[in-house]
């Protein structure tokens, strides 16, 4: 990338979401106002303002009828006449977000911006929700045809599970993580430990677990979900000043791929994982083991498997077993989703890829609690993945002290 | 209040003879066993304090559901409903979900209401299913009629068993009811009528020492937290 010499360091001094899950009473400017006003108040903003105000939302025009996002929230939080702008990247609205934000602090036009993130999806029957994400997927060779994201899923996982040699039982792993992550996580959607018995090995599992695009079953899937999450992003220099930890954003990437997947070479191929990993990678100067933890973006548990391999955790074909190893567990080589990920955090949709940044920040700053910190973190990654896979933006977080 | 035992018997509806509801366990997706057994008409004190808080909630009909379900069972515990039976839900002793019905006459069913109190295990579909066990082979109906007062009901009833839609006025009223035949019944039986009989002695005993109610906050949180699950 050219020019990239030129560039500050970016940190992020503030932090802050609120809970994820079904949040009838609060409307999406709610949200996205809770979560960027705890953001502000992390980074310990008093009275000052920001320079700039990126919003990812990827439905409001769609499910609440309401557009230029950015211009209502900069005035609701009284951040007048600091510069606002809605990205919308589908599911990865929020990295997206997160790296206009970061960009725009780097270039040295801004020094303070606040990204924020949020979707309110429960507004909707869940059928409605299901329709509204396809919207994502291409009008004519796609959308007209009733394809689904868990549709494709389904597809996706026949094919990685007949190519790849992954298992149910390596699905219902990833679930059973991460719903028990999830459970000491105090914002996540999902709250409840689920059990291998409960979701699989029991007769009444057909009830419990049913299939819903085969051979993905209910648990396998991401709640739809209602929340926001928000970060203050600054020059590294400034951040050092602060009182919290600065965490640096060491490194980003972002790659596409064909809209639909019918038209890869290779459909189980994420390439557009791999090349945003990779660049992030390089430009934080780390390879994959030098990565302390993960969120990846399982909206489905074959994703947190099939991104595993792609970013370079496991070889094609190792992401399931090394599930089954408990390699992916807290305490294990590599822990992945120890938020709960998009299957118990819960996933609205323009929140994500900020959340898992924020989550990222409170671990490295060691904020979590015992029961879901990862031992002395200092450099995690997060994958946030747009359409299937055709959008995708990953980043290195490093913790920086002052 | 002294009842006139005369004017009693005339108050009083004739009751078809009913064959018990034989209690099953079901493994939950968390793991633990939801014991589903049949109540008895001086249960209904205990399942009304359960039912009060739901009265108060409207997120997912809960108010309109929990109101009817609470009068069904009034009526039912001082004899004004004609051939109505109730099951419950039991976890670890606690009541976590409440349906009930009535047989119409020897052929017909008639489906009352599915209350969930915990949620996200799909309870309420456990013990729907097996109110239609109920109906369809322990009454030997022919067929159930079911209307549905919300969204997820709908879906998990009307759409998940494929119910016939009729022109047959429900006892609720509202629309024209959905009906269970035997054969919609078998043909969804494998894939949402689950359970395993005798129940477990320890488990039994723990559900038939008392039912267990949570607190009125615990139920309002567990029904309408912040979470929804």
């Amino acid at each position: 990338m050219a020019g990239r010499e030129h560039f500050r360091d970016v940190a992020i001094i503030g932090a802050g979401m609120i809970p994820f899950g079904r949040r009838d009473e609060d409307s999406l400017m709610d949200m996205l106002a809770y979560a960027s006003l705890n953001a502000l108040d992390d980074a310990g903003m008093g009275d000052q303002t920001v320079d700039a105000v990126y919003v990812a939302n990827m439905g409001g025009g769609i499910l609440q009828h309401q557009t230029a996002i950015a211009s209502s929230l900069v005035d609701r939080l009284s951040l007048l006449p600091a510069a606002a702008e809605t990205i919308e990247n589908g599911p990865a609205s929020g990295a997206s977000a997160v790296k206009n934000g970061l960009l725009a602090v780097a270039s040295g036009y801004y020094d303070m911006v606040l990204v924020v993130g949020g979707e309110k999806m429960r507004e909707v029957t869940g059928w409605r929700a299901t329709d509204f994400v396809a919207t994502m997927t291409h009008p004519l060779a796609e959308y007209i045809y009733g394809v689904t994201l868990p549709g494709m899923a389904g597809m996706f996982t026949r094919l990685y599970m007949e190519r790849y040699g992954v298992t149910r039982e390596h699905l219902v792993g990833v679930a059973v993580k991460n719903q028990e992550m999830g459970g000491l996580n105090p914002y996540a959607h999902v709250e409840m430990a689920i059990t291998r018995q409960g979701i699989f090995d029991s007769p009444d599992s057909v009830v419990n677990n049913p299939p819903v695009a085969d051979p993905l079953h209910l648990y396998d899937a991401c709640p739809v979900s209602d929340g926001a999450a928000a970060l203050i992003l600054c020059p590294l220099e400034m951040a050092k000043k602060a009182k919290k930890p600065a965490v640096l954003i060491a490194g980003f990437g972002q790659a596409t791929d064909t809209q639909t997947l019918q038209e890869r070479e290779d459909p189980t191929d994420l390439k557009a994982v791999t090349l945003a990993a990779q660049q992030a990678y390089e430009m934080a100067q780390v390879k994959p083991g030098d990565i302390d933890l993960a969120e990846l973006h399982d909206a489905f548990t074959i994703l947190e498997i099939a991104e595993s391999e792609h970013v370079g955790f496991f070889k094609k074909g190792e992401g399931g077993k090394a599930v089954a190893a408990g390699k992916t567990r807290l305490g294990g080589q590599i822990p992945i989703n120890v938020s709960g990920g998009l299957k118990a955090r819960g996933h609205p949709v323009g929140a994500t890829g900020v959340a898992q940044v924020v989550d990222i920040v409170f671990q490295l700053r060691q904020e979590v609690g015992k029961a879901r910190q990862v031992k002395n973190a200092r450099t995690g990654l997060t994958v946030n993945f747009g359409g299937f896979g055709n959008n995708v933006l990953a980043f290195v977080l490093r913790r920086v002290d002052s | 209040m002294a009842i006139d035992m005369e004017l009693e018997a005339v108050l009083r509806p004739p009751q078809l003879k009913m064959k018990p509801y034989p209690p099953k366990a079901i493994t939950l997706a968390n793991g633990k066993t939801l014991v589903v057994r049949e109540a008895s008409r001086e249960d209904v004190p205990t399942l009304l304090e359960a039912v009060h808080p739901t009265l108060f909630i409207e997120r997912d009909y809960y108010d309109i559901v929990g109101a009817r379900l609470y009068a069904e069972l009034l009526g039912w515990y001082r004899h004004r409903v004609r051939n109505e039976y109730c099951l419950i839900g039991q976890v670890d002793g606690y009541l976590v979900g409440i349906v009930n019905g009535r047989m119409v006459d020897q052929k017909v069913g008639m489906s009352y209401h599915t209350l969930a109190i915990d949620r996200g295990l799909r309870i309420g579909s456990h013990l729907f299913a097996a109110k239609m066990e109920h109906h369809i082979e322990y009454l030997g109906q022919d067929e159930v009629l079911i209307v549905a007062e919300s969204p997820i009901g709908f879906r998990r009833w009307m759409i998940e068993y494929g119910l016939e839609p009729t022109d047959i006025q429900h006892e609720l009223g509202g629309p024209d009811s959905y009906r269970l035949t035997r054969d919609l019944y078998f043909a969804s039986k494998p894939r949402l009528v689950v359970g395993s009989r005798p129940v477990p002695p320890d488990v039994w005993e723990l559900a038939t020492r008392e039912i267990l109610v949570a607190s009125e906050e615990d139920i309002r949180e567990k029904i309408a937290g912040l979470k929804g699950r």
